[in-house]
């Protein structure tokens, strides 16, 4: 699965849009994540985890930033994310099932965030774009 | 009880301003644009040759709207899902023949189309509340799968 030139368009054109925000739609879909997925906050007992703290916005910064790092490569995310999917693979190995339920959390920050932009095209585009993400992070597990 | 206290003012808080048959062609359309293999079932409803064709098919948006507004009638029974859903489930299985996976994708869609429309006030609390609800429909409609 790869994006079109058109779905390429519509991810650089949100992602000028997003960015102005990127740390706080960062922290909300972990926010969302830990709600929804309580089984999620079994790979953070070091973090404290409640809304508003800063280990969960310095986290959702850093995983806005590696969003944005794909984004701006996004005709080659594999290389912008190699570093990315060794710690994921060696390091951190979190179990693959958990990439869709933040892939499904940042969606939901996105459209609930973006009214206007968060079209059925762009709604496709960026579940695409996670899912490829997603990929690329787990694709050296094994 | 399925939902805490809690959960279920959230849920039924929030569903009391929901346009349900808009709601339910609008989640059925996105299910069809973002996922369009789920388009097998419905090789019957014509042109959903493209986004903008999908979310204005008349027939997309009826069955969008029968689909929501049964999900409504099952939250009037929100403890006890299996019980509501059962006769739906036997006829997904046996006439329908739909994969159960295919309900946790509509699910999904649901709660992206209900952030759309709500932004801020579908917060990470009502987010959760509504995830179990989606969750419980779909494992309800499963039930009866043999």
């Amino acid at each position: 699965m790869s994006l079109t030139k058109a779905e390429k368009a519509i991810i650089l054109s949100m992602w000028g849009k997003i960015s102005t925000q990127a740390d706080a739609i960062g922290t909300q879909a972990l926010e969302r994540l830990f709600a929804s997925y309580p089984q999620t906050k079994t790979y953070f007992p070091h973090f404290d985890l409640r809304p508003g703290s800063a280990h969960l916005r310095t986290h959702g910064a850093k995983v806005a930033a590696a969003l944005g790092d794909a984004v701006k490569s996004i005709d080659n995310i594999a290389g912008a994310l190699s570093k990315l999917s060794e710690m994921h693979a060696y390091v951190l190995r979190v179990d693959p099932v958990n990439f869709k339920l933040l892939s499904h959390c940042l969606l939901v920050t996105v459209a609930s965030h973006f009214p206007a932009d968060f079209t059925a095209d762009a709604h496709t585009a960026w579940d695409k774009f996670l899912s490829i993400v997603s990929c690329v992070l787990t694709e050296k597990y094994r | 009880g399925f939902l805490t206290a809690e959960e279920k003012g959230l849920v039924n808080g929030l569903w009391g301003k929901v346009n349900v048959d808009e709601v339910g062609g609008e989640a059925l359309g996105r299910l069809l644009v973002v996922y369009p293999w789920t388009q097998r079932f419905f090789e019957s409803f014509g042109d959903l040759s493209s986004a903008d064709a999908i979310m204005s098919n008349a027939k997309v948006k009826a069955h969008g709207k029968k689909v929501l507004n049964s999900f409504s009638d099952g939250l009037k029974n929100i403890d006890d899902l299996k019980g509501a859903f059962a006769k739906l489930s036997e006829l997904h299985c046996d006439k329908l023949h739909v994969d159960p996976e295919n309900f946790r994708l509509l699910g999904n869609v649901l709660v992206c189309v209900l952030a759309h429309h709500f932004g801020h006030d579908f917060n990470p609390q009502v987010q959760a509340a509504f995830q179990k609800v989606v969750a419980g429909v779909a494992n309800a409609l499963a039930h009866k799968y043999h």
